[in-house]
């Protein structure tokens, strides 16, 4: 599952930085039916959580109601330099994960 | 009777009964069941919703909690309620201190016209709430696309 994560790559100490995450995963609702009238199998991301060298600082419970490739965006302060680490988990319990390095200045 | 006096009319009639067919979301069991009897107060949260949305299933969405977000006083959890979903929770964020800013933007399914409601857990133990409604022209979820 291949993720798009849009943090800055440099901020100043305590400046509330915006992160962006995009996941791309097919949010299956389980409520459509295959070309041959077979159910679908539910299938989405339920759970998706952010940790900032190592604390949790987001974590988000999803469902069905959540759009395709689903898009979260939050907000965290820039505390040190370090890892964003996201993680996330899927009804099939496939796993994801992926950081991104930020440098804090100041 | 002129036409511009009849439509004026009935766009009058038409508007407050669109009002009452919407359920109170104080009223709502799982905003209860999350309170757990606590008043849920209308205030502090901001939701943006677009008015119509052709396609529901991707409708931007926007919350904002008014918090200073410190360790003595910020948002613990935002939690978004459809009305028409087959999965009425959409999602629960989980904040902290930490995020600086209350603030989630995201994208959800939504299964026909319909109020969604943001409910936020405070760290005093407060619930507060804000709802918008919205028009969807091609519902998500149930139908075969």
């Amino acid at each position: 599952m291949a993720a798009r994560i849009q943090i800055p790559r440099e901020a100043r100490r305590g400046e509330v930085i915006e992160v962006r995450i995009l996941i791309q995963h097919p949010m299956e609702t389980g409520y459509r039916h295959d070309d041959v009238g077979h159910l679908i199998q539910r299938n989405v991301i339920n759970v998706l959580s952010c940790r900032y060298n190592g604390v949790e600082v987001f974590r988000a419970d999803l469902s069905s109601g959540i759009s395709a490739n689903p898009y979260v965006q939050f907000y965290t302060v820039a505390e040190a330099s370090g890892d964003l680490e996201f993680t996330w988990a899927d009804d099939e319990g496939q796993r994801g994960s992926e950081r991104q390095a930020i440098v804090v200045k100041g | 009777m002129k036409r511009r006096d009849f439509l004026a009319g009935a766009a009058a009639l038409a508007l407050p009964g669109a009002v009452l067919a919407q359920v109170d979301p104080l009223e709502d069991p799982l905003v209860r069941a999350l309170a757990g009897g606590a008043p849920v107060r209308k205030g502090k949260v901001t939701l943006v919703l677009p008015q119509l949305a052709d396609n529901g299933n991707s409708v931007p969405i926007r919350i904002a909690v008014d918090s200073p977000m410190t360790a003595a006083d910020h948002v613990k959890s935002i939690h978004l309620y459809s009305e028409r979903n087959p999965v009425p929770n959409m999602a629960n964020f989980y904040l902290g201190p930490r995020a600086g800013k209350a603030e989630i933007n995201s994208r959800v399914r939504l299964a026909g016209s319909q109020r969604v409601t943001a409910v936020a857990k405070l760290s005093d133990g407060s619930f507060w709430y804000d709802a918008a409604p919205i028009v969807v022209t091609l519902s998500a979820c149930l139908d075969e696309s």
